[in-house]
């Protein structure tokens, strides 16, 4: 009976975020509108082949749409005392968590299936399927995960969380190998590489996508899982421990 | 037997709860029984550990110590099968004001597995006795405060729950939203319904409850019946008395069996000892002044004066 109830709760609270927090015009819109920007921002003006920044992109993109809405889901439902209410239904704190996480890993697989198709519209990759969707699915968990677990310290107002949240993701971005490839980086920025998920999710992209790789094929979908598992751990802790706080 | 037959009957049963914050005892050792229903009025000054109480009763807080069993189940061992047979009305209307009320209502069935066909019809009888069927489509945000509330208490009763939890369910609702909000409280308690009502309004709680616990300070200072607590504090009774024109000031202090006097708008309320003797030195004042009675009441404890009693007593 508690196995069917957890599951039941796990899926309204994804579908309560979807419709509530995800399926808004401004929020697809910047879903839709984020990878152009970071396009803009990081391609042009510099000597860069697009075939082979076009992964670096779209696990740019993957990672910041996945993220994004995550950490200000618990803090908004705390500001509005929905956190309470969702709490007093037969629901767990773990339901809950992997409720954000569903909603926010479905809101980036949605995103970047678009972007990969504009990809691949224009460049003829030999796209390898096998290792794209686990990796898709397995990234986007472990990025909306982090985004979760980027919901936990105990404040009440969203913009707090959302500098937190910036603090936290884009050093992220700028030592995952995205803009210069691990085998040019120095030993110390190679060694800052491998703390960040995005590294192993841009090494599966470009083995998926152009057949490049740097690190194993399991290496890579190994560390997203134990990332994964690390960030849903320390999500379900904080929360737990803060979940009354800001209430 | 008796008191046996009374603890068989408790559907919410607490022992010694205890919970601390920091360096602050919020609830200790707490313990009650609520019977099958019945309508439990919590009552406690603001700070007093009403809050925390309550969040141990619904789960969502976890106790240092002592245990909450809800119909035979521990809340802290069982608490998806507690939270089934419980509803939950918080004390700010806390639903998704993006979605309309029928939404809200759907969304809070489908939490306990009740099925979309089910919910619907239960939900749209609730809008309709709680007054705003009207407005079921609309969004929540572009309704009041008053609005939201009975939305939230449709949201707690869709799950026809056997424990009803209420924090200040009427608090900064006008006259007639609190009016209807103590009248479904009293139909849900006849269909079997217990309630576990926290409130200041002392009034609501002496017109709805059947028993009131009252905490100080994270301990409870007293539980009985509203008449008992009234009965035990009965020290003193006063005379509400009105005259056709003002007295002279501070002569009615001097009457004789006068304890205190107080003006309460065009009325004085007089404590006394000997609410019989006062009236007859009152009836002489009265003839001496050449004024006469508009108004004269004699008033027993009221539960607010107990309450006052027992929670300054804690300071």
């Amino acid at each position: 009976m508690s196995y069917t109830i957890l599951a039941r709760s796990t899926f309204l609270v994804t579908e309560k975020n979807i419709r509530i927090y995800y399926n808004k015009p401004p929020v697809i819109i910047f879903g839709l509108l984020f990878p152009f920007f970071l396009f803009l921002s990081f391609f042009m003006g510099r000597e860069l082949d697009l075939f082979f920044f076009f992964p670096g992109l779209l696990a740019m993109s993957l990672f910041f749409t996945s993220s994004s809405v995550g950490p200000l889901i618990t803090p908004w439902e705390k500001q509005a005392g929905t956190y309470e209410r969702l709490l007093s239904y037969p629901v767990t704190i773990n339901t809950i968590i992997m409720g954000d996480i569903l909603a926010g890993m479905m809101f980036g697989i949605c995103i970047n299936i678009l972007v990969t198709l504009v990809g691949l519209i224009y460049f003829t990759y030999p796209l390898q399927l096998l290792i794209f969707i686990p990796a898709l699915f397995l990234g986007s968990f472990c990025f909306s995960t982090l985004g979760v677990l980027l919901a936990s310290p105990a404040v009440r107002s969203p913009s707090q969380v959302m500098m937190f949240s910036s603090l936290i993701r884009f050093p992220l971005i700028f030592i995952s190998g995205i803009f210069i490839p691990l085998n040019e980086l120095g030993e110390v920025a190679r060694a800052l590489s491998y703390i960040s998920p995005v590294t192993y999710f841009v090494d599966l992209l470009n083995y998926s996508l152009t057949g490049q790789h740097h690190l194993p094929l399991l290496m890579n979908f190994c560390a997203l899982l134990a990332f994964s598992a690390l960030f849903l751990s320390l999500a379900n802790s904080f929360h737990r421990k803060n979940h009354l706080k800001g209430l | 037997m008796q008191e046996q037959n009374a603890i068989s009957m408790s559907i919410v049963k607490v022992n010694n709860l205890k919970k601390t914050f920091q360096e602050t005892r919020a609830v200790d050792n707490v313990s009650f029984s609520v019977k099958k229903e019945e309508i439990f009025g919590f009552l406690g000054p603001n700070g007093a550990g009403k809050t925390t109480t309550l969040r141990m009763l619904t789960g969502l807080l976890k106790p240092d110590r002592g245990t909450v069993h809800i119909n035979g189940w521990n809340i802290d061992k069982d608490p998806l099968k507690v939270k089934m047979k419980l509803g939950v009305i918080p004390e700010v209307s806390n639903i998704y004001k993006d979605l309309t009320p029928l939404q809200n209502i759907l969304l809070a069935g489908r939490f306990y597995g009740i099925k979309r066909s089910t919910i619907t019809g239960k939900a749209e009888q609730l809008l309709q006795r709680l007054g705003i069927y009207e407005q079921k489509d609309q969004p929540v945000s572009e309704f009041s405060k008053g609005m939201r509330q009975k939305v939230s208490i449709a949201c707690a009763l869709i799950n026809n729950a056997e424990v009803l939890f209420l924090d200040e369910p009427t608090a900064g609702l006008d006259v007639h939203s609190r009016k209807l909000i103590r009248e479904v409280i009293l139909e849900m308690k006849k269909t079997g319904v217990t309630i576990f009502l926290t409130t200041h309004d002392i009034e609501e709680a002496n017109q709805l409850c059947e028993q009131i616990a009252i905490i100080n300070r994270g301990r409870i200072a007293a539980i009985d019946t509203p008449e008992n607590l009234k009965r035990i504090f009965k020290e003193s009774c006063a005379v509400e008395v009105s005259f056709d024109r003002m007295p002279p000031p501070d002569s009615l202090s001097q009457i004789e069996e006068t304890k205190h006097v107080e003006k309460r708008g065009d009325k004085f309320r007089i404590t006394t000892a000997s609410p019989d003797r006062l009236i007859k030195h009152l009836a002489s004042f009265a003839e001496k002044e050449n004024i006469a009675f508009t108004h004269l009441a004699v008033l027993g404890t009221s539960l607010e004066e107990v309450f006052l009693t027992l929670t300054e007593e804690g300071k």
